[in-house]
């Protein structure tokens, strides 16, 4: 994986965009995904996601191939999250609602239905609790629970993301988690 | 919480799956006799296993397509080593004809100068050969860059490059009559010519 990975590389710095969507292709739902948990909402998700690609591409050269390509394409990505975390108007919290009212609609319409996919929705409740209280996190802590726990990224790579000590990371972790024990133990 | 800091500080050890087997041992211990700690510690196990049971999102369908769109233009060149690397055997093929093209042609053009194939009886005048009456020229003849006129008879084929020949009516040819004119027609006899060698070749080989 990391050797085609390299490969395609190497293309794209020859000039041969099309081996770049291989790339695309292959990390669009990690990175998408962790545009979603950091911003909230799938517009942002895809919004920033198709930046991160971008930038890594126009700035393929920079890339040290000597790293890890997914490590140096999560820093850009994540720091594009970061940013537009620090700029957002308090009115974000307002987006988080709407992603909220689809699941509440959802679950009127399965409650009606039978009794049956109601664990279905229990867990749908659940996900929107879950990413709610993620949402809520402050942006030091959220972005290192969402590359712990929801892109399953080891503490070391973590670290090389975030370009931070691994004793500052484990403490923001460790932060993290308390902050979200508090507001999850009883779901 | 009345338990020490560093119980807690185990906790996340644990969890971090950085604990040494020693700290384990003092964790375990110490949950097994302290249901305050058992409860925090199950609550932090909870807590990550929702997080991590979030369902995993997909990008949109479109998405490869959408990052592939929004870059900026690659330069020309790379697109045709692309073309050419994709289809090797066509970039071959045409190499191929542009190099075999170009040196018939240079060869068409060197061969401007007046030449006849050697047969003894064959009479040359201010470049026209003349295969004189009543003789007979055995053997192919080939004329370049001037004009045949046959007023007796030739046992072979006739071929007259980048030039005219005349048949009298009191003129035989036993064999064919080619006159070639044009770049293509050069090409084309260069080509049979080839081929019927290469056959040549093969026919040796049987015999």
């Amino acid at each position: 994986m990391e050797a085609l990975i390299k490969k395609r590389i190497k293309q794209v710095i020859k000039g041969d965009q099309d081996a770049f969507a291989e790339i695309v292709e292959i990390y669009s739902n990690s990175i998408y995904q962790l545009g979603y948990r950091m911003l909230g909402n799938r517009h942002e998700a895809e919004d920033i996601a198709q930046e991160a690609f971008i930038r890594a591409y126009v700035n393929i050269k920079s890339f040290n191939q000597d790293l890890k390509f997914s490590t140096w394409l999560f820093r850009i990505a994540t720091n594009l999250c970061i940013d537009r975390i620090r700029k957002k108007k308090p009115d974000y919290y307002l987006d988080a609602e709407v992603s909220g009212t689809d699941g509440l609609t959802m679950y009127s319409q399965l409650a009606s239905n039978s009794p049956l996919p109601e664990i279905e929705l229990e867990s749908l409740e659940l996900q929107d609790t879950v990413h709610k209280e993620i949402l809520k996190l402050p942006e030091k802590y959220r972005s290192v629970i969402v590359l712990k726990y929801i892109e399953e990224l080891s503490l070391n790579e973590i670290s090389e993301i975030l370009d931070l000590p691994l004793g500052t990371v484990k403490t923001r972790i460790h932060r993290g988690r308390e902050a979200l024990r508090q507001q999850l133990r009883y779901v | 919480m009345k338990c020490d800091e560093k119980i807690v500080e185990l906790m996340h050890e644990y969890l971090d799956e950085e604990i040494d087997p020693e700290n384990e041992m003092i964790l375990r211990d110490h949950l097994k006799s302290c249901k305050d700690c058992e409860t925090l510690f199950n609550e932090y196990k909870r807590t990550i296993a929702v997080v991590k049971g979030t369902s995993r999102m997909q990008a949109p369908p479109n998405f490869t397509a959408n990052v592939m769109a929004s870059l900026p233009k690659e330069k020309k060149k790379v697109g045709m080593q692309r073309w050419l690397r994709n289809h090797p055997l066509i970039a071959a093929a045409s190499l191929f004809i542009v190099l075999m093209t170009g040196s018939l042609i240079s060869t068409w053009n060197q061969d401007r100068e007046f030449s006849v194939s050697k047969q003894e009886n064959l009479v040359v005048e201010n470049g026209t050969v003349i295969v004189p009456e009543g003789e007979v020229v055995k053997g192919d003849v080939i004329v370049r860059n001037g004009e045949l006129r046959i007023e007796g008879e030739v046992q072979g084929d006739v071929t007259v490059i980048n030039g005219e020949q005349y048949l009298a009516s009191a003129g035989n040819v036993t064999g064919q009559i080619e006159e070639v004119n044009e770049v293509f027609d050069w090409i084309w006899y260069h080509m049979k010519r080839t081929a019927f060698e290469v056959i040549d070749i093969f026919n040796d080989g049987e015999e």
